[in-house]
């Protein structure tokens, strides 16, 4: 044995003590991680979604403007039976739909191949190549689609030798720029789901006999669908809200988006805007509580 | 092995990945009904020879006879074989027996003669009243044999096997080391079990293939393997050795080249034994470890080697040996084996020479 200075031990300082204070009571550990998260989530989450419910029970003083807090249920009447209202719920609803099936039709093969057949480099190189569009601003994207979709556009250009021509503006032009829109957010959670499979299960599949097809519809989706659902959830939740690309893209055609904003701004009529904005929420509601059992909710 | 055919023939296969040859240049044969192993440490090869006879891989070169047939271009769903996967690859949204049954499924059986095989398979293994369970709630003994089940329900000519027990604890490997002779000799069908476990592989083969460096080292019954390794790596990696180079083996064993004795082949004493053929070496213990059935006693030799000596814990044992002790080590020039095909003997030698 050669002798040598000792391993040092530990000071006692009041940073150590209270270490020492916190190792001994998880309580107190659980507090101090939580209460600012919780404080602000409380505030702004629970807070501002119960002023919006409670504010589409109000009603304007039409002669003054001013919100008079008297309970009323005429704005969630309104909104129920206009035939406006109507209209662009369903409208908004086709076009979410619409653009959840495009994406999730075309996330599928996208993620496919980055988690299974991609080499590791590849697989790399596209999750960059998904997420780069992220960075760039929502509104830049939204009127370069614009000028895509535009009568001397790029799209015109490229299709009129075909005997095509561009959509122009309208729910076509949104649809097609919402999906390029939510694509990330739908590869991903499916890229992240079909990872998760292992590899030995799609060669156990073709092992026992089954080829391409029936290995994907038997093994593949199943597997897969809690992660697309995931998937789902971003796009037509985004959707939904949306009003800034049917403004820039959608010619004349409104959303429940631009109903919310005309009234909360040129009639100011925040109350109705609030009933408004309670028929896209109902709707998530209703569409989580379809999937929930699904598992899909752990995946998002 | 009634068939003509071998049920596998593998000629000049190599598999390369990049710059690493992971398979090179190996030809073997299987006999049909052979239950047949590949053993080696892990990147030895044997893994990826298993995967290119099943078709996750296709070889950069050689061809895969499956019965006289060339299955080389094949994909995995159009071959007569099948695999029990390392993780059991079982499928997890599936119950136990839609697992069992997936094979008959995607062959286009009907859905009540394809759950009636499905049951026979599960009771084959004792796991019929689990049918409707998913694996997930199923033990890692039991996932193993469901695995077994969904992969022979499809009656294939040849079954695939990839470290299958490499999971399970040590009393459940032995359990199903006896289950898995058994299923084979009832099937009658080719194993081809793949392990890096030399014990596995000497309890349940008829041959084995010792793969070293994607080639395979040697080629025999568990007892030829044993008894007569044929390279130094086969000594060392199937049981335990004591190796003598060649300078050792000149002083000690009084011939030339590259040798090695099996510990169990030793024993240690006080006193040196007479006998035609039999040879002392005195040396000192270094450890004696308590084993149970045994006492395992490393000794350092005074002819500057050290080696292991396994005794039986019988009647037998004259003392117990501690560190420190003076003894001899005895054994007889029978028991030693040449690792080296020029095995040029000294002319002192005076014993038969080793089979």
């Amino acid at each position: 044995m050669t002798t040598h200075a000792p391993v040092p031990r530990p000071r006692e300082t009041t940073a150590r003590a209270a270490s020492v204070f916190l190792s001994t009571h998880p309580r107190a550990r659980l507090a101090l991680l939580l209460t600012a998260p919780l404080f602000w989530l409380g505030l702004v989450y629970i807070v501002a979604l119960v002023l919006l419910l409670v504010t589409a029970f109000w009603s304007v003083d039409s002669f003054t403007g001013q919100i008079s807090q008297t309970w009323t249920l005429d704005n969630i009447i309104t909104v129920l039976t206009g035939s406006l209202y109507q209209t662009v719920t369903l409208r908004t609803l086709g076009v979410a739909l619409l653009v959840t099936i495009i994406d999730v039709a075309l996330a599928l093969p996208i993620a496919f191949y980055m988690a299974k057949v991609a080499t590791p480099r590849m697989q790399r190189i596209l999750v960059i190549a998904v997420l780069t569009p992220l960075w760039a601003s929502y509104l830049v994207k939204a009127y370069a689609w614009r000028s895509v979709l535009s009568q001397d556009g790029i799209l015109e250009w490229l299709v009129a030798p075909f005997g095509g021509s561009t959509p122009g503006y309208g729910l076509p032009a949104t649809i097609i720029t919402l999906s390029y829109l939510w694509l990330p957010y739908v590869i991903l959670p499916i890229y992240a789901g079909l990872e998760r499979v292992p590899d030995s299960l799609l060669e156990a599949s073709g092992d026992l006999g089954a080829r391409t097809w029936p290995t994907l519809r038997h093994v593949v989706l199943p597997l897969a669908l809690p992660a697309i659902i995931a998937g789902t959830i971003f796009s037509f939740s985004l959707s939904l809200g949306d009003y800034i690309t049917v403004n820039i893209v959608g010619g004349a055609n409104q959303m429940l988006g631009n109903l919310v904003y005309t009234n909360v701004g040129a009639a100011n009529n925040l109350p109705l805007a609030s009933a408004i904005a309670l028929i896209p929420i109902v709707i998530i509601f209703g569409y989580l509580f379809l999937v929930r059992r699904t598992g899909a909710l752990d995946n998002l | 092995m009634t068939d003509s055919q071998p049920a596998i023939r593998l000629t000049g296969l190599t598999k390369e990945f990049g710059a690493v040859t992971a398979v090179d240049h190996v030809d073997l044969e299987i006999a049909a009904g052979e239950f047949f192993s590949m053993l080696g440490p892990s990147g030895s090869g044997k893994t990826t020879v298993l995967r290119l006879i099943a078709g996750f891989e296709q070889p950069t070169e050689g061809t895969i006879e499956l019965f006289g047939k060339d299955v080389t271009k094949r994909a995995p769903f159009d071959r007569d074989v099948n695999t029990v996967f390392q993780d059991y690859a079982l499928f997890p949204h599936m119950s136990v027996l839609e697992n069992v049954a997936y094979g008959l499924r995607v062959r286009g059986m009907g859905r009540r003669e394809r759950h009636e095989r499905a049951m026979r398979a599960l009771a084959a293994v004792r796991l019929e009243q689990m049918a409707s369970r998913k694996p997930s709630q199923l033990s890692g003994g039991q996932r193993q044999r469901i695995a077994l089940a969904r992969a022979t329900v499809v009656e294939p000519k040849v079954l695939l096997l990839d470290e299958p027990l490499g999971a399970l604890d040590l009393k459940l490997r032995e359990q199903m080391q006896v289950e898995l002779k058994q299923i084979q000799r009832e099937l009658g069908i080719t194993f081809i079990f793949v392990t890096h476990d030399q014990e596995e592989a000497l309890t349940l083969s008829d041959r084995i293939a010792v793969f070293n460096n994607g080639r395979i080292e040697q080629l025999g019954t568990p007892a030829e393997l044993y008894e007569r390794p044929a390279s130094r790596f086969v000594a060392d990696f199937v049981g335990t050795s004591n190796l003598f180079d060649d300078a050792r083996s000149r002083a000690l064993l009084g011939r030339a080249g590259e040798h090695s004795v099996r510990p169990e082949k030793l024993t240690v004493g006080t006193a040196e034994l007479e006998g035609d053929g039999v040879r002392n070496a005195w040396g000192t213990v270094v450890e004696a470890i308590y084993l149970g059935s045994g006492i395992r006693i490393v000794v350092d030799l005074d002819a500057g080697t050290r080696v292991t000596v396994l005794e039986q814990n019988d009647r037998n044992r004259a003392h117990d040996d501690e560190r420190g002790d003076r003894v001899v080590v005895t054994w007889h020039d029978a028991d030693v084996i040449a690792l080296e095909a020029s095995d040029v003997r000294l002319p002192d030698a005076a014993a038969p020479a080793p089979a």
